[in-house]
């Protein structure tokens, strides 16, 4: 794990060597990369999902590579977005927009709570009691069967046309429906850059660091990783905001532990603790899945056997590795 | 630099009766001790003297199982350590302590940091006024500017305790606390920073814990002495070198 060290320090060098360029501008770099990708993908539709999966690795990544915390409940907080957005539009008539903010807001929400009950326990502690609670939200929505549509989930988000300034989008038309998630996602990218590059980013660090250090310095941890936890609900609640409007229904698994689990092979498949790493890792587990599964039905052991062979012989990621690989 | 208190003016730190049970093991009993301002204090003893106990109290790492602990006639017994750092206490670790992975001079900055913003998500930390050249100064101060580049965890052991000095320093703390600084180091490192601590004491009170008491007898205004949990001497050097008790507690044991 050494090797990652290089590239686990967030450090906005001064330096003018077109690496370092390339690091200071790389919300920049990925937005470009997210307009051109429904080009070179095979389906629009799961360019699309990728991207909302893509954008929930990143905001788990914030807690897991940037603060050290590993949450195995991190889909308690991409359904509650995904929900919360879903109940404004099924059941308040909400326009679209204002729904996709009570998602955000609703994974941020749910975030303070399970943060607040999560954040003083750590390691393997910390990952059980996440799970733990993610599970009580799981039952909590399956349950509210005249809210959620429990089993069957929450259905009839129909958004068709997506209406800005003005300008009004066909949302069933899928290159369309990608870059109007795009522009979210891509919003989100330079959020989560600004963060990073932050006082309170350096906070994070220090924090995953060490502890006591951070302490001795003057820094509340607790308070740190409490509000990490709900910037990372934030992002995670917006993905799912985002995902209920391509779906258009909210299926039960987004809550299920196997999307907790999922995200946690995302981030460390692209590189846990890198900006970008994330969204590769998100991007070749769902192309995975999706090509794998045209040739057979047991695509989780190919993917599975991917993943174990990541982490045997490229501890950093996907994209971990070749950061290290061009850094000069 | 005020005191608050004009009966204090002499006076820094002060425990009251402080007492840490760990369980049924008792630490420390009972100890009282004020600490003159502007001076340096040793507090040393022979292992499991209860030295690092107490530092922590001090240090407010955690809170003393009975007994007060006032810095500047304020009561500090339950103050969370986050908070000594914003009060003017700095400590610096018996094991070193620094963020192995961020450069020399980002461990000093992000130290520095912690006194200007802890919570601001949105402006670019790198323009933040003056930090940069803040840390520079100090790294120099320490001796170590010519490693402010390098990741931390390559520093040698005795460029790691000084940054780890350096970080202390990054509050311009009133009292700085040292957990055996010389801890695991060469002659030549260990002079190196005796001198530093010599220094340093010059604009601000040190407290420092030492295992080798010979180390410490002449650079201290005051020593206090250990031994099971209890205060033994509290005096000048030649007065605690004079101490019978003391005398026997290091007689026989090798001194290093």
């Amino acid at each position: 794990m050494n090797d990652m060290s290089q590239m686990m320090a967030d450090v906005p060098a001064r330096s003018n060597s077109l690496f370092d360029v390339a690091v200071r501008h790389r919300a920049v770099l990925a937005s470009l990369f997210l307009l051109i990708f429904p080009l070179i993908m095979p389906f629009k539709a799961l360019a699309a999902n990728i991207l909302i999966y893509g954008l929930y690795a990143l905001g788990f990544n914030l807690l897991f590579g940037f603060l050290g915390l590993l949450s195995f409940g991190h889909a308690a907080l991409f359904g509650t977005g995904a929900y919360f957005c879903g109940i404004a539009i099924v059941h308040f008539g909400l326009p679209w927009y204002v729904a996709i903010l009570i998602g955000t807001l609703g994974g941020a929400g749910m975030a303070a709570i399970i943060g607040a009950l999560a954040i003083r326990t750590r390691g393997i502690y910390f990952a059980m009691v996440t799970m733990a609670l993610a599970q009580c939200v799981y039952y909590l929505f399956y349950q509210a069967e005249s809210w959620t549509g429990g089993e069957n989930g929450l259905r009839g988000i129909n958004v068709h046309v997506i209406d800005i300034f003005g300008l009004k989008f066909d949302f069933l038309d899928p290159l369309t429906r990608y870059y109007v998630i795009a522009a979210f996602v891509i919003l989100a990218l330079f959020a989560l850059s600004r963060i990073l590059a932050s006082p309170f980013g350096a906070v994070i660090e220090a924090v995953r660091e060490n502890e006591a250090r951070a302490r001795a310095s003057g820094y509340n941890v607790l308070l740190t990783r409490l509000l990490t936890f709900i910037l990372s609900g934030a992002f995670c609640g917006l993905a799912g905001a985002l995902a209920a409007l391509h779906l258009s229904i909210v299926p039960i698994e987004m809550l299920h532990y196997e999307t907790s689990g999922m995200v946690v092979m995302m981030a460390l498949l692209g590189g846990m603790g890198t900006f970008f790493g994330p969204f590769i890792g998100a991007a070749v587990f769902m192309l995975l899945e999706n090509l794998v599964s045209l040739w057979t039905v047991h695509w989780q052991l190919i993917v599975g056997a991917v993943f174990v062979a990541c982490v045997l012989f490229f501890p950093a990621g996907i994209w971990g590795t070749i950061l290290r690989k061009i850094r000069p | 630099m005020k005191p608050r208190s004009d009966t204090d003016n002499g006076t820094i730190l002060r425990t009251f009766d402080v007492s840490k049970t760990f369980g049924k093991f008792r630490a420390l009993k009972s100890i009282s001790a004020s600490f003159p301002r502007g001076a340096i204090t040793s507090i040393i003893g022979p292992n499991g003297a209860g030295k690092s106990t107490y530092f922590n109290l001090l240090s407010g790492a955690f809170p003393p199982s009975s007994g007060r602990i006032e810095f500047e006639s304020r009561d500090v017994t339950n103050v969370p350590q986050h908070k000594f750092a914003h009060m003017g206490v700095a400590k610096s670790f018996q094991i070193t302590n620094v963020f192995p992975l961020l450069s020399t001079r980002e461990n000093v900055r992000v130290a520095l940091q912690a006194l200007v913003s802890r919570y601001d998500i949105w402006r670019p930390r790198a323009k933040l006024p003056g930090l940069t050249e803040r840390a520079d100064a100090l790294l120099a101060q320490v001796g170590i500017w010519h490693c402010r580049d390098r990741v931390a965890k390559t520093l040698a052991h005795g460029e790691q305790r000084a940054l780890e000095i350096g970080m202390a320093l990054a509050s311009d703390p009133r009292l700085l606390l040292l957990d055996e600084p010389t801890a695991g180091m060469s002659p030549e490192e260990t002079r190196v920073m005796m001198d530093l601590i010599v220094k340093l004491a010059q604009e601000r009170t040190v407290i420092l814990v030492e295992h080798k008491m010979k180390l410490v007898m002449g650079i201290s205004d005051r020593v206090l002495v250990l031994h099971h949990g209890e205060l033994l001497a509290d005096g000048t050097p030649s007065e605690v070198r004079q101490d019978q008790q003391v005398k026997r507690v290091y007689l026989g044991q090798r001194e290093h």
